[in-house]
């Protein structure tokens, strides 16, 4: 048979902007304005601002102390929104920044402050970097630094955690979120573009005049939420109108009629929203611009803010218009181009405590939901979806993050057409199914209804979108817990107590005792983290309330209560867990090798371990070889997976929170499976020391040598409906995407996994020369966005070891 | 004995739908370009891959007749000692050695088949027979096509038609599609380069025609071979005086791909003369398919 005479694989040219563009030359972006607006976005170094820390300090010095908490928070906010510097670029139509300008992101000290020596790495380091004058880490020294010292949400939480938690949290057993940002996590609905924040403080006032003081103990506490709230409204509101006196300014000075007339016409949109419901498209995208901004400048929430089904909620606006003749298909797509930017332009905060070689990421996970269905369960894409994806095409950013969702409604031409973009190689859009996803709110407790409106914000986390608070706490690094469980509760990294004793692996007789040892450990250290996630919960609920966002989350105005202290109508935390396919290849080996074909002993395992496989490379061969691991569609691997999957979910869902809720399991990882192989030794599975561990529900790196139908059907043992979200990266190569029949069979792919169950999958179109030329030639590849781990990032931006994991990554080359 | 010497899912070259794809070792042809050289040969093949090797020569350890020695190129097997037992490849812990060819019972293959149902019932794919050439296996291939027939599974047998005419309509009467190559056009230079000519194949293409089923030719297409104008206007002539419905022909551009598998092998790749067709090569071919009212699409 002579079918693999087959066309060869097209290499993915040097700097070209996408592998099946046709587009050749010129800039990015449908017009000149986007074009100029884009390159500003992307060139642009991102920069900090100490503005906000500098007001918020002299308020706090002033005021803290006079108020109750959620009305100091209000008015702290307010005091920002008066006093910051405020930006009009030229030929914006979408209008205002978090910092003073593009790229330019604040300081939160009063959660975390920046040392000095934070900062000066901030401004040097290679990754990542963040720039800031010497002048500015001068007055952040004398001015900031001082006021906040022993004072910051950080410090106190660290200053209450046990000991127990202190040692497997610095083992690296798991992160805590909430050690550098606040609590945020989730997405908008759609009551912003019906209701303006003057109807909001109607509300507001009719539930403070029904508070009964006589009967109900906490409506003072009630009282002080709700005036926090109105005076968060009105902060937003004098936010705005500032933007429409510059924007009158400038119009009076602009020697362009033209842009006399844009300025003018920006002017008119703020002088309206976010004080009343939107009337037009333009204003829709302004108003939740400003909820965006104003969510993400009161504190500094995980995952910035998030538009939920932005398609869904334009889409009104944008068909009303285009009958009036008032607006344009391509007007449409200019606004929100301009809209794609403004997220742009908004890195993600830095953390504190930082070494040089740690870096993070810029994108701060706005995740836009195209498509999916709608509230009463119909397919929710129209004509805003399709433009959506020619912006993801034609820009192809770093942020927005974007995912299309496919339901068993969705027309096959917005799932082509979707895989159409994903071919290109820009790493987005990932792939969702609310068929799943909704199955997995309604077991969490939320309305059908609630649910159908919920989606995926962040990474792949699922929520009530304008309804929930979904906090992740952390994630979970399950491989180390067998690490720990093999060394009898000791960190082998560094020789330090991590867990409780659970017995030595050696004495094990069967492999039953040694998953038994394994799940004591397991919930010894869930319980920890669960512990000291609630006593967190409790701080931000005190000390640090979000006013604006519970104004845009029901039920907290009709509760009277804080986004933070369960105002919200749904309440959940999540527990992120990592490396089920590290952990179940690990456990797979033990359990073939020294149980059960008795291949070597359980001594020479941990020895070879002990060692990082130094000498043992043999050995280290025969398990990569010759085990059956995850991700294959193996029995043998995947009922481990399954009853590793099921012990997960039994030690954390259900376990109660703060807020009369409970926690619930996740499966993603973003980067964190990075960290949590560089804190490892070694593993049972011919892992080496140091080696990031696997990603999210993925197989291990490489390890999935059967093709994506074999990694489906691993995958879909799990019942993932009982997740809050499972994460499955599939890299291919661009050849195996070349002709349209092609696409027509990965649409076909995803439409498998969904029917069988999956949440979410997303494609690397990439190839490993284009990779490797990369990494040697950094300059050459600005373009090159790669999609791991629930998140998308500029292959340059990543350091060696997320860029070598890439490289590392299984190609599903079809020969 | 029927062997099959590999199995691969996801097949989207392999006809319609997403597909399972399985090659049975063995082909009466033996191409210059084949490049699945371990599939000419029918028995159990030795595969080396000297940089997968890492010496730890627990081969030669296990070897029950002397056959392998360590050379500073790798391990070197003596063909006159070598039994082919496999011995070597079961302790090889970096699979640098590796037994092509498996025999596998009806039923064993069905469940592996069968696992990919979900697969083609959301895409319309099905199983695809494949090798080296299936038809030299009719026994185990008929009974495999008969249990997918019974499971309603979708059947696809990728073959060069080197076989009798009676076996071909007895395949057929089991069969949804075929892929039928057309690898030269003259007689002389297909026994060139196949080693067999090519009569039988197109009075087999031609019955099959008549015979009312469905096809799709394809061409493996080699610059040097078969990419000439008078070599595509007599192919096209051919086919399109066949009762031919789907007139679909895949030109499936030569490259060198084989390079690799030969090494495994050990043997050498002479290609020779052979090259891959440059783009006008593949305009004019589609042209003068079109001219005779035929569609011919790049790649499989």
């Amino acid at each position: 048979m002579d079918s693999a005479i087959l066309n060869k694989t097209p290499e993915r040219a040097a700097g070209s902007a996408s592998n099946y563009s046709s587009k050749k030359s010129g800039l990015p972006g449908m017009n000149e304005r986007i074009q100029k607006l884009r390159k500003l976005s992307v060139e642009t170094e991102p920069s900090l601002d100490i503005e906000r820390a500098l007001i918020e300090t002299a308020f706090y010095k002033e005021n803290y102390g006079k108020y109750s908490i959620p009305v100091l928070r209000a008015l702290n906010f307010m005091e920002i929104c008066q006093k910051k510097t405020i930006y009009i670029g030229e030929g914006e139509l979408i209008v205002g920044e978090r910092g003073p300008k593009p790229k330019c992101v604040p300081t939160f000290p009063e959660l975390t402050c920046h040392s000095v020596e934070d900062l000066n790495v901030l401004n040097t380091r290679e990754l990542q970097r963040y720039t800031i004058s010497q002048e500015d880490i001068d007055t952040y020294e004398r001015e900031v630094i001082p006021y906040w010292e022993g004072r910051t949400m950080r410090e106190r939480i660290f200053s209450h955690v046990p000991k127990e938690w202190q040692a497997a949290y610095e083992a690296g057993l798991f992160t805590e979120f909430m050690e550098q940002r606040a609590p945020g996590h989730t997405a908008l609905d759609g009551k912003i573009y019906q209701k303006g924040l003057l109807d909001f403080k109607k509300d507001i006032q009719a539930h403070i005049d029904r508070l009964d003081f006589m009967n109900d103990p906490e409506a003072t506490d009630k009282l002080e939420e709700l005036k926090a709230m109105a005076i968060s409204c009105d902060a937003a509101i004098v936010f705005s109108e500032r933007h429409a006196d510059l924007a009158e300014e400038l119009a009076e000075k602009e020697t362009s009629p033209k842009r006399a007339a844009e300025l003018r016409k920006i002017a008119e949109v703020c002088r309206w929203v976010p004080a009343h419901a939107p009337r037009t498209f333009h204003e829709a995208i302004q108003m939740y611009w400003w909820m965006h901004l104003g969510t993400i400048t009161e504190l500094n929430g995980w995952d910035a803010m998030n538009p939920g089904h932005f398609d869904q909620h334009l889409e009104p606006f944008y068909y009303k218009q285009l009958d009036e003749g008032t607006l344009s298909r391509d007007e449409a797509k200019e606004l929100l181009c301009c809209f794609w930017i403004k997220v742009n332009n908004q890195p993600a905060p830095p953390k504190v405590g930082i070494t040089a070689k740690e870096s993070g990421t810029y994108n701060d996970f706005t995740n836009l939901n195209i498509g999916g269905v709608r509230r009463d369960g119909s397919d929710g894409t129209s004509e805003v979806s399709y433009i959506m994806l020619e912006i993801i095409e034609d820009l192809h950013i770093l942020q927005p993050g974007s995912a299309i969702h496919i339901s068993s409604r969705t027309p096959e031409r917005f799932l082509k057409a979707g895989c159409k973009v994903i071919r290109q190689g820009h790493g987005y859009p990932s792939v969702f199914n609310p068929d799943t996803y909704i199955m997995e709110l309604v077991r969490q407790g939320k309305s059908l209804d609630d649910a159908r409106e919920g989606g995926c914000s962040g990474c792949i986390e699922v929520g009530a979108f304008g309804k929930e608070a979904y906090i992740l706490t952390g994630y979970l690094n399950v491989p180390k817990v067998l690490e720990v469980t093999l060394n009898n509760g000791i960190d082998p990294v560094t020789g330090k107590v991590a867990g409780i004793a659970t017995g030595d692996p050696r004495d094990f007789k069967s492999y039953d005792e040694l998953y038994e040892a394994f799940l004591k450990q397991l919930n010894f250290i869930v319980d920890q983290k669960i512990r000291v996630s609630n006593y967190i919960d409790r701080m931000f609920a005190k000390y640090a309330p979000a006013p604006l966002l519970s104004v845009l989350m029901d039920d907290c105005i009709k509760k009277g209560r804080d986004y933070y202290d369960a105002g919200p109508r749904y309440n959940t935390n999540y527990i992120q867990c990592t490396g089920l396919g590290t952990v179940t290849d690990s456990l797979s080996t033990l359990k073939k090798h020294v149980f059960e074909a008795k291949t070597f002993s359980m001594d020479t395992i941990l020895d070879a371990v002990a060692c990082n496989f130094e000498g043992e490379e043999i050995l280290r061969q025969t398990i990569l070889n010759n085990t059956p691991f995850f991700g294959n569609d193996s029995e043998y691997a995947d009922t481990i997976a399954v009853q590793i999957y099921d012990d997960l979910l039994a030690a954390i869902d259900g376990k109660p929170n703060t807020k009369g809720e409970t926690f619930h399991l996740n499966m993603l990882s973003t980067t964190c499976h990075v960290y949590f192989g560089k804190v490892m030794g070694a593993t049972p599975n011919g892992r080496l020391a140091g080696k990031s561990i696997s990603d999210g529900t993925s197989p291990s790196h490489g390890c999935d040598t059967h093709g994506p139908s074999a990694v489906i059907r691993s995958l879909t043992k799990l019942d993932q409906t009982k997740s809050g979200g499972t994460l499955l990266n599939q890299r291919f190569l661009p050849s195996l995407l070349k002709r349209d029949e092609d696409i027509a069979k990965l649409a076909k792919l995803i439409r498998t996994y969904f029917a069988m169950g999956g949440h979410h999958i997303q494609f690397n179109i990439v190839d490993t020369a284009t990779l490797l030329a990369a990494q040697a030639c950094p300059e050459d590849y600005k373009d090159l966005l790669v999609r791991m781990a629930g998140y998308s990032d500029y292959f340059n931006d990543m350091n060696a070891d997320l860029q070598q994991e890439v490289i590392d990554r299984t190609e599903n080359e079809s020969f | 004995m029927s062997l099959i010497f590999d199995i691969k899912k996801y097949a989207i070259n392999d006809g319609p739908g997403i597909r399972i794809t399985l090659f049975f070792k063995g082909c009466p042809l033996s191409c210059v370009w084949c490049h699945n050289p371990e599939s000419i040969n029918s028995q159990a093949q030795k595969m080396y891959t000297a940089s997968k090797c890492i010496g730890a020569v627990k081969c030669i350890e296990v070897c029950p007749h002397d056959a392998l020695t360590l050379t500073p190129d790798g391990i070197k097997t003596d063909v006159e000692r070598c039994t082919l037992c496999g011995k070597c490849a079961e302790v090889c812990p970096t699979k640098a050695i590796e037994m092509s060819g498996r025999e596998y019972t009806t039923p064993e293959l069905m469940r592996i088949i069968e696992r990919e149902t979900v697969f083609f019932d959301q895409s319309d794919g099905g199983v695809t027979f494949s090798g080296g050439e299936p038809l030299m296996h009719h026994r185990k291939l008929i009974e495999l096509l008969d249990r997918c027939g019974e499971r309603d599974i979708h059947r696809v047998v990728d073959t060069t038609f080197f076989a009798k005419t009676d076996l071909v309509l007895e395949v057929a009467k089991r069969t949804e599609l075929f892929l039928v190559d057309l690898k030269a056009w003259n007689s002389d230079v297909h026994r060139k380069y196949t080693g067999v000519p090519n009569a039988q194949i197109l009075n087999n293409i031609r019955a099959l025609a008549e015979n009312g089923s469905d096809f799709i030719i394809r061409i493996p297409f080699i610059q040097g071979v078969n990419a000439d104008e008078e070599t595509l206007q007599n192919e096209a002539e051919f086919l399109a005086s066949l009762p031919w419905h789907r007139k679909e022909v895949n030109l499936l551009p030569y490259h060198d791909i084989a390079k690799g598998k030969h090494q495994k092998l050990g043997n050498s790749y002479e290609p020779g003369e052979l090259a891959p067709p440059s783009d006008d090569d593949l305009e004019l071919a589609q042209q003068i398919f079109a001219a005779h009212g035929i569609r011919a699409t790049v790649g499989g």
